[in-house]
């Protein structure tokens, strides 16, 4: 086959299963999209390079597979770096390509040349600066084997324009680029896990994101039905195990429910599945599970013993490492962990004020989870908004909740949302966003519009940053600064504007009614909801604080009625 | 399905201990890579240490005789980061080898002389 690069781009791309490629071209990558404009695959044009970068994660988080993002050389690459960056902390398999000046032209700070490759080495898990048409043959399949293999992460490539245009004869194709095949455990510390689980008699297991890409909820959860093991979770790991599930404690650290983050310090045994001690998990390193043994099983070695020095550390695939330890694992009742556990969380549970009021956070989110249904794919964005959805949304299975943890990227729901409606057309995605938030890249209301996609997004709009606010009022003595939006906006205007149909639930007395409309719209819609400014994510503990000690003026008064114990209640797990 | 050991080795010559003795007085010790030969491979080894606040004291760096490989020698000090330090390395896609060895008067010792500079020990 004669073609040039960019021909030789698009159709490996093709062959490797890429169907749609948001992005936004430029004088550096109009060969590839010339190369685009005979191809199948769909080009989504996205408004800014950033929305591009996180509509592919949208599509990688919700689907499980590596996704294409295109820009153009200078600013098209520094504006796709926060995307990237944001990949590369949350583990997401993202092949970035990026257009180039012509290779006689680097180094001589052309139009709209900056060093992508330099600048992308600290955010990648590799990165190319390709300096031929016939390398892209292995180039292009490594980028998708190594963006998936063992811990994804995201590749850049970038390609000058000269490269583009080179032509090329390719007699045979490479085959597509794949992930390696799962990383297997030694067997022998299999058999010390197991020993050192079957002598725990205070054990739980904490689960990551690492348990949704190795795709071991189940074994997960076999594990701990079997040794009535409870289950916390890290953001990343919410919806591995069913919310509703009895032996789940919901989300760990800075805002767990209080009884989540004391059963981790009463712990005898922690196994860490897939996670990486993050320390808005973590609290204050040195005295989480103070009384624990580790076991730490992940597939980055660099994990283990990074933050917490595990008993015992695993490089392995995760559902490997489980599937082995099932296998010499027998059932093990614990009656005096599971009473222990169960009377924590009677004691200490989620207050969750106002959940039956569908105009404040908790009853919003619950409103919208059950009218949603178990279907719906949710994203959000970062800030309150996204700690009362983690709290207290049912997340059901795995890839439903779309979200940006290590980075804590504004500006990512509503992208990534859209990138979730291209990848399930068929699915309701909901955005929960704050009025901050949605402002980072609020110009991809127009590509969801252009695109027709069934994106519902919730605006709790505090007219604040408010979790900036919050901690202004709890920890710098109340001295608001740069954390009010002085100016108001209309943002169901805003939203009209883009040709995106709003409602506000200020102006509605039904506003159940409202909420059941928007989630049944056939295109994107936009739901306003008001939130007064005071309202804070309880509870909540200090950064750098340990777990133990969290700031909780909402809680409720210790019950010990049998209507909430650990087998059942709505409660369950938050 | 493949075993952990197939993946880019890290040879430990000698296993290191924790150290937390101050900089200066801390063992140096070689770390000398294998790595693939192209013009952004230093920039990703380079660029892990100072990500991680880990000086590097010296550097050497020359294709092998296969001229698509490089070998780098990186003089570093022991201390309880290094271990970290090597994982990250091993996870460099350009990075094929990595081996430990103690800093002693190899190489380090004839560039620190023809330098002119104090023998890393």
């Amino acid at each position: 086959m004669q073609t040039n690069g960019a021909g030789l781009i698009v159709k490996l791309l093709e062959r490797q299963g890429i169907t749609t490629i948001p992005g936004i071209p430029g004088g550096a990558s109009l060969p590839l999209y010339d190369a685009l404009h005979a191809s199948a695959i769909r080009h989504v044009l996205a408004r800014h390079e950033q929305g591009a970068g996180f509509i592919a994660q949208g599509m990688a988080r919700s689907t499980g597979t590596a996704a294409v993002c295109l820009g153009t050389s200078g600013p098209g690459a520094t504006n796709l770096l926060t995307a990237i960056a944001d990949a590369k902390l949350d583990s997401i398999p993202l092949v970035a390509i990026t257009g180039q000046v012509p290779r006689a032209m680097i180094g001589t700070d052309a139009f709209q040349e900056i060093d992508t490759y330099g600048l992308t080495i600290p955010i990648t898990k590799h990165n190319y600066l390709v300096s031929s048409a016939r390398e892209l043959l292995h180039v292009i399949p490594d980028a998708f084997r190594i963006a998936t293999s063992d811990r994804p992460g995201p590749v850049v490539i970038d390609v000058p324009k000269d490269v583009q245009l080179e032509a090329v004869t390719v007699g045979t194709w490479p085959e597509p680029g794949t992930a390696a095949p799962a990383m297997r455990c030694a067997r022998d510390q299999i058999a010390r896990a197991t020993a050192l689980l079957e002598a725990a008699e205070r054990p739980v297991l904490l689960i990551g994101a690492g348990v949704i890409a190795a795709g071991a909820s189940e074994l997960v959860r076999r594990l701990a039905e079997g040794g009535s093991i409870p289950v916390a979770a890290t953001l990343l790991g919410l919806g591995a195990i069913p919310a509703y599930h009895p032996l789940f404690l919901g989300m760990v650290g800075m805002h767990a429910a209080r009884a989540t983050n004391l059963i981790l310090e009463e712990c005898d045994l922690l196994v860490g599945l897939g996670v990486r001690f993050d320390d808005r998990a973590t609290g204050k390193a040195a005295e989480f599970c103070p009384n624990a043994r580790i076991i730490h099983i992940d597939v980055d070695a660099s994990e283990l013993g990074k933050i917490k020095t595990p008993t015992l550390g695993i490089q392995a695939d995760v559902g490997d490492a489980l599937q082995a330890m099932l296998a010499e694992t027998a059932p093990r009742p614990r009656p005096a962990w599971s009473a222990r556990v169960a009377a924590l969380r009677r004691a200490h549970r989620l207050a969750m004020p106002g959940a039956d009021d569908v105009r404040r956070p908790y009853g919003l989110v619950r409103a919208v989870a059950a009218l949603a249904g178990e279907d719906a794919i949710v994203t959000s964005d970062v800030g309150q908004h996204q700690m009362w959805v983690a709290q207290a949304f049912p997340f059901q299975r795995p890839r439903q909740w779309l979200t940006s943890g290590g980075l804590g990227t504004m500006g990512f729901g509503l992208p990534a949302a859209i990138g979730a409606a291209l990848a399930f057309p068929g699915r309701r995605v909901v955005c929960f966003t704050g009025d901050g938030s949605l402002l980072m890249n609020i110009q991809e209301l127009a590509t969801a519009a252009e695109e027709r996609t069934r994106v519902t997004l919730i605006l709790l709009d505090n007219g604040h940053l408010g979790l900036v606010r919050q901690q202004q009022e709890l920890f710098y003595g109340g001295r608001y600064h740069a954390s009010r939006f002085a100016a108001g906006l209309d943002f169901s205007a805003i939203a009209r504007g883009f040709g995106v149909e709003a409602h506000d639930l200020a102006t509605t007395s039904h506003p159940a009614a409202l909420l059941a409309r928007a989630l049944e719209a056939p295109g994107p819609c936009l739901v306003r909801v008001p939130i007064a400014a005071e309202a804070n994510v309880y509870p909540m503990v200090r950064p750098g604080g340990p777990n133990r000690e969290m700031i909780d003026p909402d809680a409720p008064v210790a019950e010990t009625t049998a209507s909430d114990a650990v087998d059942g209640g709505s409660d369950a797990g938050f | 399905m493949r075993d952990s050991s197939e993946r880019p080795t890290i040879h430990a010559e000698a296993n290191l201990a924790v150290h937390h003795a101050p900089a200066a007085e801390r063992r140096s010790v070689v770390l000398r890579l294998l790595v693939r030969n192209h013009p952004g491979a230093m920039s990703h080894v380079c660029g892990l240490f100072h990500r991680r606040l880990f000086n590097v004291d010296g550097i050497a760096c020359l294709p092998t005789t296969d001229a698509s490989r490089s070998t780098v020698l990186l003089l570093v000090r022991e201390d309880q980061r290094l271990e970290q330090v090597v994982r990250q390395l091993a996870k460099l896609a350009d990075v094929l080898e990595i081996h430990r060895e103690a800093a002693g008067d190899g190489a380090f010792g004839t560039v620190a002389r023809a330098l002119g500079c104090p023998v890393p020990r």
